[in-house]
């Protein structure tokens, strides 16, 4: 079965495969299919220190079916400003210090698209993808909290373009 | 099979992360009066956990697994989700 675009998952994440999501040549309007000339990709990592805390694990929530549909949405708000596809795949459940939370590949012409867009792609998932980390630190636990997300939100998309235009 | 009542409506509430421990469950069904709106449901949510007020700027809120307003209006059977600040990545 082809790996999808998007995804929420319980599974380990694997690079290699999200990437074969994204390789593939696509035609259009006419022209032949051309394959990427450039792909980046961004591990989100679980870190064993936050905020003076010793991380002993996090926990993952996730709105699933809410989920795929922001991602599909990052993904085509990417697609509006470079030209860029995107795969993008979360994991959810008991993650261990070290192990990959997110995951994300974007192909596109040049290295230039492609890291920007990649970069836009993690600053949109912690605006407005529906998931929490549930912290257990050494001592207690608690639930982390972010941003209100509002997908309609232009100031924090702008905010987002802005940390992927840095050149 | 219950009937469905003539005044007022069903729907089913999820609550995640901190929201989902305050009310012990991640999913509700609860009555609400015809013409509720998604506030509606939040408001006797609310009144029902009362530790869930100070959660009312800082969630979002979705229909049938899409963002949604506060004043959006919600129909019989429809999946009202309730969202802390969120934090993945």
């Amino acid at each position: 079965m082809p790996t999808s675009q998007y995804a929420i998952t319980t599974d380990p994440l694997d690079l290699r495969e999200l990437v074969s999501a994204i390789v593939t040549p696509v035609a259009s309007g006419g022209s032949p299919a051309v394959g990427p000339g450039a792909i980046t990709s961004f591990l989100g990592i679980v870190r064993d220190e936050n905020a003076g805390r010793s991380v002993l694990r996090l926990e993952y929530e996730g709105y699933e079916s809410l989920a795929v549909r922001v991602f599909e949405q990052i993904g085509a708000e990417t697609a509006e400003r470079w030209a860029a596809r995107v795969a993008l795949h979360h994991r959810l459940g008991t993650l261990q210090i070290g192990e990959a939370s997110v995951m994300i590949a974007v192909s596109s012409a040049h290295r230039a698209e492609a890291f920007a867009a990649c970069r836009y792609v993690i600053e949109r998932v912690k605006q407005i993808a529906p998931i929490w980390k549930h912290e257990f630190f050494e001592g207690g636990d608690v639930w982390i909290e972010g941003a209100t997300a509002d997908p309609g939100d232009d100031t924090a998309r702008q905010n987002a373009h802005r940390a992927a235009c840095i050149e | 099979m219950s009937p469905i009542p003539a005044i007022g409506m069903r729907v089913n509430i999820r609550l995640f992360a901190r929201l989902r421990d305050i009310a012990g469950t991640g999913e509700i069904e609860r009555q609400v009066p015809d013409g509720a709106t998604v506030r509606t449901v939040w408001e006797a949510l609310a009144s029902e956990f009362p530790a869930l007020q100070d959660y009312e700027v800082s969630i979002s809120t979705a229909v049938n697994a899409e963002y949604s307003r506060m004043d959006a209006p919600v129909s019989h059977g429809d999946e009202v989700a309730f969202l802390p600040p969120v934090s993945g990545g």
